[in-house]
C-alpha cells in the first residue's frame, strides 16, 4: 500500500513564542515535525510494515522544513519527501495549503492519507478535511485506534464524554490522528545517516497543475496577540487554619475550580 | 568544525531525546542505588550508539571521532555513568579495529557495536594503575590455548561484560612482556571479585576480575604476544578523547542546571547571577566549558584526519576534566544549598567528575604523556 502523510513543520512544543508585528519572532526557536503529525507518520509506517508498500511524506513549505523532516520524518520509515514550494503558497490560507497537498497526493497515486489531527501551531485542523473533500475521499478524524486489512479500515475515535466510536469503511480514505494512536517510535542513528540520502522531490505550482489565482487566499490572519500576563502568586498569612480557610476561599470564590 | 553540520545535529538532537527519555527516569535512584541497568545498553545498541566509529562492514556506524565526542557529550549530559559504558564498550571495538585480524574482527565486533554483547577493558590491577608496564597477571601458552591467572581491578563492567578484553604478561618484565586476550564473560575460571563502593559514577558497576586458570583458544590473541601494551596505548590515546568529551557533557549539564537556577533565584531582591560574585563564576564556568569542547574536538578532528593525536588528546583530557571538576563544584556553589542537596542533580555530576581526572590514566599521566611529546619535539634535530 502506498500511504501518504501529510507533515507540516512547526516550533518545538517547548519553545517561548513571541508576537512580533503579524507573526511570531522565529529567533532561536527550534523547528521540528509538528508532533500530531508524527502519530501520522509512526501509524503509517506501521501499516506498512504489516501489509508491505511505501510511507511518502508531503509538506508545504520552503527549504528549511526539510531539515526537520528528514530527522523525524525521513529517519523514521518515511521513503521520501515531497516538498512543495512556490513563491504563491507564502500567503496561503488552508485551503490553498490543501488544494496543493491534495494535487500532488493524487498525482503520486497514494492510497491513504494520514496526518495530524491539528498543527500546534496554527490549530486550524482545516487542511487534512479540505484534502478528503478535494479528493472526494471520506475522513476520520481525531482517529485513536486503527486497523486495516489493507483495503478496508476500522477506526477508533474518542468522543464527547469517552464514548469510544469505532468507523468502518473502505480505502482509500484520510485519516487525522491523535495523542494515543501510538507510541512514536525514535530515530536510529544509522537511520537519520540514511536519511540524509533520502530523495525530496521538490514540486511547484505548475508540476502540479495549479496556478497562482488556484491557491490565491480567501481568508487572511489579520493580528495576533499574547495572552494577558499572569497575575503575581499571593502569599497566604495567618495561622495554618486561616491560611486553609483563606485558601478554599480563593479556590471556590475567585478562581472558581472548586 | 566550530559548529555541528547539518547530520551531526540530527545525531545529537536524536541522542539527546532518546537518552532523557530512557536513562533520565532512574538516574538518580540508580546513583542512589548503585544501580546498572544491562538493558538499557541493549537498548542504545539497537539506536546504534554503540558501535559509532566502528567500520560498517562490521555492524557499527563508520562514524569519526568527531560525531562520535558529540553524541557522549550528550548522553553525559543525562547519566556520566552510561556514557562511560558506551566508551568503555567502545575500547575492545577500537582494539580490534586496529589490531584484530579478520576472524577476530568478524567474531566479535557485530555484536558489540550492536549493543548486543558489552565489553570490558581490563588493564589495571591492585598493584599496578599509572606504572600499567608492571602488572602481573599471566597468560601461559599450552597447545592451541592460553591459560590466564591473576587479578584485575577496577573493571568498568566487571560482573556484566560479555568480552574482556584483558592485559596480561607472556614475557618478561616490562612492556613488551604484555600481551592482550579476549576472553568471553562466561569462560570458566573467570568470576567477579569485590565491587567497589564509589563516591560517583555509582551507575556504572566497578570489580575485579579473578583469573584462575582461564583457559582460551589461542585465537583469542589479539595482536602478537609482546603487543598488549602498545595495544593498550592505543587505546586508551583515543579513549581520552572519550573520557574528555564526557567530561565536557557533565560540565554543560552542570552549567545548565545552574544557571537556569542563578537566573531565578532571587536574593537582596534580584537574581543571584545579577551578583558580580555569582555572575563571574557562571562566565568563568561557561569560558572553561567552551574551551574544553574546542581542544576535544580538535583532538578527535586530528584523529579523524589520520593525523598524531596523543598528545593533544592528552591534553584535551586534562583540560575537560579539570574543568569538569572546576565546574560542577562551582554549579553546587552556585546553587547554595539546594545544589548540596539531592533535590538537584549538580551533586551528583561533582561526585561523578572525579573520577574522570583519574582514569584512562590520571591527569598527572597526561602531563607525563605531553612533556614526552614537548621533548621529542623540541629535541628532534633542528632542520
Ligand atoms: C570508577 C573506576 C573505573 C575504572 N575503570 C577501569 C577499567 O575499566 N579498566 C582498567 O584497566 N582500569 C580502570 N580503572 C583504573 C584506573 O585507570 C586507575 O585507577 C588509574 O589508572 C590510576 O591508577 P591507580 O589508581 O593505581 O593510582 P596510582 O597509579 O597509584 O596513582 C596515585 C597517584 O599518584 C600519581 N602518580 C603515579 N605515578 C606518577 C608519576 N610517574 N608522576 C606523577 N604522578 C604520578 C597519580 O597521578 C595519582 O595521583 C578504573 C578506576 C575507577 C576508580
Amino acid at each position: 500500500m502506498k500511504i501518504g502523510v501529510c507533515a507540516k513543520v512547526t516550533p518545538d512544543t517547548g519553545a517561548q513564542i513571541k508576537v512580533v508585528g503579524n507573526g511570531i519572532d522565529t529567533a532561536g526557536i527550534k523547528w521540528v515535525v509538528n508532533p500530531y503529525d508524527a502519530y501520522a507518520i509512526e501509524e503509517a509506517v506501521k501499516t506498512v510494515e504489516n501489509h508491505g508498500g511505501s510511507v511518502h511524506l508531503f509538506t508545504v513549505g520552503d527549504d528549511s522544513v526539510v531539515a526537520p523532516l528528514r530527522a523525524g520524518g525521513l529517519a523514521v520509515g518515511g521513503e521520501d519527501l515531497t516538498q512543495i514550494s512556490d513563491a504563491a503558497l507564502n500567503d496561503a490560507d488552508s485551503l490553498g495549503v490543501a488544494k496543493a497537498l491534495a494535487a500532488s497526493l493524487k498525482a503520486a497515486g497514494v492510497e491513504a492519507v494520514f496526518a495530524g489531527k491539528e498543527s500546534v501551531d496554527g490549530v486550524s485542523s482545516q487542511v487534512p478535511a479540505m484534502v478528503a473533500e478535494l479528493l472526494g475521499w471520506p475522513l476520520v478524524s481525531i482517529v485513536t485506534g486503527f486497523e486495516t486489512d489493507g483495503s478496508t479500515f476500522k477506526a477508533t475515535r474518542e468522543i464527547g464524554g469517552g464514548v469510544v466510536e469505532v468507523v468502518s469503511g473502505s480505502l482509500p480514505a484520510v485519516f487525522t490522528c491523535d495523542k494515543g494512536l501510538n507510541t512514536p517510535r525514535y530515530a536510529k542513528l544509522p537511520q537519520i545517516m540514511k536519511a540524509k540520502r533520502k530523495k525530496v522531490i521538490k514540486q511547484d505550482l505548475a508540476a502540479i497543475g495549479l496556478s497562482a489565482a488556484d491557491v490565491a487566499p480567501k481568508a487572511t490572519e489579520s493580528n495576533f496577540s499574547e495572552p494577558a500576563a499572569r497575575p503575581a502568586g499571593r502569599m497566604l498569612s495567618g495561622s495554618v487554619q486561616e491560611q486553609a480557610k483563606e485558601l478554599v476561599h480563593l479556590l471556590r470564590n475567585e478562581a472558581k475550580v472548586l | 568544525m566550530f559548529e555541528p553540520n547539518e547530520m551531526q545535529r540530527d545525531l545529537i538532537d536524536a541522542v539527546s531525546v532518546f537518552v532523557k527519555d530512557l536513562i533520565g527516569p532512574t538516574a538518580e535512584h540508580d546513583d542512589a542505588e548503585e544501580r546498572f541497568r544491562k538493558e538499557y545498553i541493549h537498548q542504545m545498541g539497537e539506536q546504534g550508539l554503540c558501535g559509532i566509529a566502528t567500520p560498517e562492514e562490521y555492524g557499527g556506524l563508520g562514524l569519526g571521532y568527531l560525531d562520535y565526542a558529540m553524541v557522549l557529550e550528550e548522553i553525559a549530559k543525562v547519566s556520566a555513568s552510561y556514557a562511560v559504558s558506551v566508551a568503555v564498550t567502545g575500547l575492545p571495538q577500537v582494539i580490534l579495529n586496529q589490531w584484530g585480524n579478520e576472524d577476530q574482527k568478524q567474531q566479535w565486533l557485530p555484536a558489540l557495536a550492536a549493543g548486543e554483547h558489552l565489553g570490558a577493558f581490563c588493564l589495571s590491577e591492585a598493584g599496578s594503575g599509572s606504572d600499567a608496564a608492571s602488572l602481573k597477571a599471566t597468560a601461559v601458552r599450552e597447545g592451541d590455548e592460553y591459560v590466564l591467572n591473576g587479578s584485575k581491578y577496577w573493571v568498568t563492567h566487571g560482573g556484566y561484560a560479555d568480552v574482556y578484553m584483558i592485559m596480561a604478561r607472556t614475557g618478561g618484565p616490562g612492556p613488551r612482556g604484555i600481551s592482550c586476550f579476549l576472553v568471553p564473560g562466561d569462560a570458566e575460571g573467570l568470576s567477579t571479585g569485590r565491587k567497589e563502593q564509589k563516591m560517583g559514577m555509582r551507575a556504572s558497576p566497578t570489580t575485579e576480575i579473578v583469573l584462575d586458570n582461564v583457559r582460551i583458544p589461542a585465537a583469542n590473541l589479539v595482536g602478537n604476544e609482546g603487543d598488549g601494551f602498545k595495544v593498550a596505548m592505543t587505546a586508551l590515546d583515543s579513549g581520552r578523547i572519550t573520557i574528555a568529551s564526557i567530561a565536557v557533557g557533565t560540565a554543560q549539564a552542570a552549567l545548565d542546571v545552574s544557571g537556569g537556577y542563578a537566573c531565578e533565584r532571587k536574593q537582596f531582591g534580584k537574581p543571584i547571577i545579577d551578583f558580580q560574585g555569582v555572575g563571574f563564576m557562571l562566565a568563568d564556568m561557561a569560558t572553561a566549558i567552551e574551551t574544553s569542547r574546542m581542544l576535544v574536538h580538535k583532538a578527535a578532528w586530528l584523529k579523524d584526519n589520520g593525523r598524531d593525536f596523543s598528545g593533544t588528546a592528552a591534553m584535551a583530557k586534562v583540560v575537560a576534566t579539570d574543568a569538569a571538576m572546576k565546574v560542577t563544584t562551582d554549579a553546587v556553589q552556585v546553587m547554595g544549598g539546594y545544589g548540596y542537596c539531592k533535590d538537584h542533580p549538580v551533586e551528583r555530576f561533582m561526585r561523578d567528575a572525579k573520577i574522570m581526572q583519574i582514569f584512562e590514566g590520571t591527569n598527572q599521566v597526561q602531563r607525563i604523556v605531553i612533556s614526552r611529546h614537548l621533548k621529542k619535539a623540541y629535541t628532534a634535530p633542528q632542520g
